[in-house]
C-alpha cells in the first residue's frame, strides 16, 4: 500500500528496505548451504566476526573493496552519457600490463618517478582498450556493449600471451617476477591496505564534483538524457562520447595498476577473478551514483573477504560465497517488484 | 607432417568445439526471443558439474546429459524470473547470474574434484571399420557429436518453420504486436529461456561427461562468453551457428597443427580469434539494417494490464 509507505520517513524507510533485502540474501544462501549438509549460522558467525570484528579482517575487507569501487567508477562515467561498458574487465587486464611493462623496463628509477610513470601507463592501457569500442560507437559504427563485453577476454588472453610469452618468472610461468620495491604502492598502519584506496576515494569525490559542479558535467548528463537534443545545443556529441569512454577506460586501468602494483606484487594469468564485472553490477544497482557506489562496494567487499573463510569454518570451496554474492545482486536487481506495489 | 597427424588434429578439434554450438544454439534461441543472457557462463558451469556428479554417482552418462540439460534449463528459469517477472536489466542480471553459476558450480562439484567417470561411449563411423586400430581412434565420436549438425537443422526447422517458432521471433521484435496478436510474450519468453537452456545445458554436458571427462572449477574457460560472440557473427540464424562453431574449432586445430609441426605460437592468441574475427564482423556490418539483431533485444516487457 503505497499510502501507508508515505507516512515512514524516508531514510527509515531505505535503510529497513535494504536490511530486508540483504536478510532475504543471506537465508536463501543459508538454505542453499543447508542443503548440502553444512551448517549455515557458524559460516555467518565467522564470515562477520572476522570481516566486522576484527582489525585484521576489517582491513582486509577494504583491501578488497579498492578495485572493485575504482571498476565500478569506471563504468560509472560512461553511464552518464549514455554508454554502457562492460569492459572494465579488460580494461583493467590492459592496463595492469602496461603498469606491469613500466615496472619492469624501469625499475632502477627510484619510486616517486615509477609510481607516477606506472599510475599514467594504466591509465593509458584502460584507455586504449576503451578507445576502440568508443572510437567505433563515437562514428556511428558499432554497439558499444556488445564490443566492450567481447574485448574482455581478449584482454585477459593478451596478458596471458604477454606473460608466458616475455615476462615469465623463474619459478612460475603464470606470473611475473615480483616487482622492485620501488613499483609497489605504499601500505598504511601494517595492514594490506595501500595507496589505491586513496586513489579510489579521490576519483570518486572528483567523479562527483565534475558531475555536480562543472559545465563538463552538466553537458554529460545532458547527452545522457537525450543525445539529439544535447546535440542541437552545440554540445559535441561525437568528441564527448569517445573521451568518455577513454576516461571510463583509464579509471579501470589505475584499479589493474593498483591490484598488480599495490596487492599482488606482480602480474598474474587470470588475477582480478571478475573483479571488472563486480564493478559494472555495483555501478548499474547504485544507478552511478557515488553514495551507493561506496556503500554497495563495500557490501560486496565483506562478501568477496568472507568467502575466504568458508574454507576453513565450513570446508567449502571459496568460490561458493559467489552465491551470496549472487542472492545479494538478485534482491537488489529485483526490488521494485519486492517492496513497491506496481501502480495499475 | 603426416595425413595421421592432420585427421588426430580435426579429430580433436571436433571434440573440442562441439559444446559451443550446442551453446550457441542455446543462445540463438534466447536472443531470438528477446533476452541476452550473459549468465551463459554460470550456466555452463552448473550443467557441467551437475551432468558430471550425476554421472559419477549413477555411473550412467546419458542419465548425466539428462541431469545437465535440466539443470541448464531450470537455471535459466531463476534468470527468467529476474527479467521477465521482475522486469531487472538483462545484463546486470545475467551477470548476477553468471557469479551465481561460479557458486553453485564449485559448491556442487566440490566432492568431484579429481574423480573420473566412464564418459559417453565413442562409436566409429559408419563404414570404417576396415582402417587399421591407430586410424579408427580417430573416427569415434560420442553421440552428441553425431548429433550436433542435426540439432542445428532442427532449431533452425522449429525457428522458422513452425508457429512456435513464429511467435518466438515475433516476441523478439515487437513484442506489443506479438501481444496484439494473441500471443504470451512472458510466456513465449519463459519457454525460449527453457529450450535454449537445456541446448546450453546439452553443450555442457558434452564438456565435461564426453570430452575432458573430469570437473574443475571453471573448467568452461569462458565458452559462455564465446558463444555470445558467436550468436552475433552467425547473424542470429541456427544454420551460421555451425559456421561459428567451426571457426573456434578451427583455431583450436590450427594451433594443434603449428605445435605439431614445431611452430610455437601463443595459444592465448589463437583463441582471440573467435571475438576478433566477431568484432571485425560487426564493423563490416557497420549498422546494415539488414543484419541486425532482433529489434526488442534487451528491452523489458513490462506488460499491459
Amino acid at each position: 500500500m503505497p499510502q501507508r509507505a508515505d507516512t515512514y520517513p524516508k531514510i527509515l524507510n531505505v535503510v529497513v528496505r535494504y536490511l530486508l533485502m540483504i536478510l532475504l540474501a543471506l537465508l536463501l544462501f543459508g538454505l542453499i548451504v543447508r542443503i548440502f549438509g553444512k551448517d549455515p549460522f557458524q559460516a555467518y558467525k565467522d564470515i562477520f566476526t572476522f570481516t566486522l570484528g576484527s582489525t585484521y579482517g576489517f582491513s582486509e575487507v577494504i583491501v578488497t573493496m579498492i578495485p572493485i569501487l575504482i571498476t565500478a567508477l569506471a563504468v560509472a562515467v560512461p553511464w552518464r552519457v549514455g554508454l554502457i561498458n562492460i569492459g572494465g574487465e579488460g580494461q583493467l587486464y590492459i592496463g595492469a600490463a602496461f603498469a606491469t611493462w613500466g615496472a619492469l623496463t624501469f625499475q632502477n628509477s627510484p619510486a616517486w618517478i615509477l609510481l607516477p610513470l606506472m599510475m599514467l601507463l594504466g591509465m593509458l592501457g584502460g584507455a586504449l582498450w576503451a578507445f576502440i569500442p568508443g572510437y567505433l560507437r563515437g562514428i556511428g559504427l558499432v554497439n558499444e556493449t556488445i564490443v566492450t563485453l567481447l574485448l574482455n577476454s581478449v584482454g585477459i588472453m593478451v596478458v596471458g600471451f604477454l606473460i608466458f610469452s616475455f615476462w615469465p618468472s623463474p619459478g612460475d610461468t603464470s606470473m611475473t617476477a615480483t616487482f622492485v620495491p620501488a613499483a609497489l604502492l605504499p601500505t598504511f598502519f601494517g595492514t594490506r591496505i595501500h595507496l589505491g584506496l586513496v586513489i579510489g576515494l579521490v576519483l570518486l569525490v572528483l567523479y562527483w564534483f565534475v558531475m555536480k559542479y562543472t559545465r563538463w558535467g552538466l553537458e554529460m548528463r545532458a547527452i545522457g538524457g537525450n543525445p539529439q537534443a544535447a546535440r542541437r545545443n552545440g554540445i559535441p556529441l561525437k568528441g564527448y562520447l569517445i573521451i568518455v569512454m577513454c576516461i571510463g577506460g583509464a579509471i579501470a586501468g589505475l584499479a589493474g595498476m593498483a591490484m598488480v602494483s599495490g596487492f599482488y606484487h606482480r602480474l598474474l594469468y587470470n588475477f582480478s577473478q571478475s573483479v571488472g564485472f563486480m564493478g559494472f553490477l555495483i555501478s548499474w544497482l547504485a544507478g552511478a551514483q557515488p553514495i551507493g557506489i561506496i556503500l554497495m562496494s563495500f557490501v560486496v567487499a565483506i562478501i568477496v573477504t568472507g568467502g575466504t573463510l568458508l574454507q576453513l569454518t565450513i570446508a567449502l570451496p571459496y568460490a561458493v560465497i559467489n552465491i551470496l554474492l549472487a542472492f545479494t545482486l538478485f534482491v537488489v536487481l529485483a526490488r521494485q517488484g519486492f517492496f513497491e506495489r506496481k501502480k495499475a | 607432417m603426416s595425413l595421421l597427424s592432420i585427421f588426430g588434429v580435426l579429430s580433436s578439434a571436433i571434440f573440442a568445439g562441439t559444446s559451443l554450438l550446442y551453446t550457441t544454439l542455446g543462445e540463438v534461441i534466447h536472443q531470438r526471443s528477446g533476452i541476452v543472457d550473459l549468465g551463459l557462463e554460470g550456466l555452463l558451469l552448473v550443467s557441467a558439474s551437475t551432468g558430471f556428479a550425476v554421472t559419477f554417482e549413477s555411473g550412467n552418462p546419458y542419465l548425466g546429459v539428462l541431469a545437465a540439460m535440466l539443470a541448464g534449463g531450470l537455471f535459466n528459469m531463476v534468470f527468467g524470473y529476474l527479467v521477465i517477472n521482475r522486469q531487472a536489466n538483462q545484463l546486470a542480471s545475467g551477470l548476477a547470474m553468471m557469479f551465481l553459476g561460479f557458486g553453485l558450480s564449485a559448491l556442487i562439484g566440490n566432492a568431484y574434484v579429481g574423480a573420473k567417470i566412464n564418459g559417453l561411449p565413442r562409436m566409429l563411423l559408419p563404414g570404417l571399420s576396415g582402417l587399421p586400430t591407430l586410424w579408427t581412434s580417430l573416427f569415434k565420436f560420442d553421440i552428441l557429436i553425431y548429433l550436433a549438425i542435426p540439432v542445428a537443422f532442427l532449431v533452425w526447422w522449429l525457428l522458422f518453420r513452425t508457429r512456435w517458432g513464429l511467435g518466438l521471433r515475433a516476441v523478439g521484435e515487437n513484442t506489443d504486436a506479438a501481444f496484439a496478436s494473441g500471443r504470451n510474450p512472458r510466456l513465449v519468453r519463459y519457454q525460449a529461456l527453457f529450450f535454449g537452456g537445456l541446448l546450453a545445458g546439452l553443450g555442457a554436458a558434452h564438456l565435461s561427461i564426453a570430452y575432458t571427462m573430469t570437473w574443475g572449477e571453471h573448467m568452461t574457460a569462458g565458452r559462455g562468453f564465446i558463444a555470445v560472440a558467436l550468436v552475433i557473427f552467425s547473424r542470429w540464424q541456427p544454420l551460421q551457428a555451425i559456421v561459428g562453431a567451426l571457426l573456434f574449432s578451427g583455431a583450436i586445430a590450427f594451433q594443434l597443427l603449428l605445435q605439431s609441426i614445431g611452430v610455437e605460437i601463443s595459444g592465448f592468441l589463437l583463441e582471440t580469434i573467435p571475438y576478433v574475427v566477431t568484432i571485425l564482423v560487426l564493423v563490416a556490418w557497420g549498422g546494415n539494417r539488414k543484419h541486425s539483431a532482433p529489434a526488442s533485444l534487451g528491452r523489458v516487457y513490462y506488460g499491459r494490464e
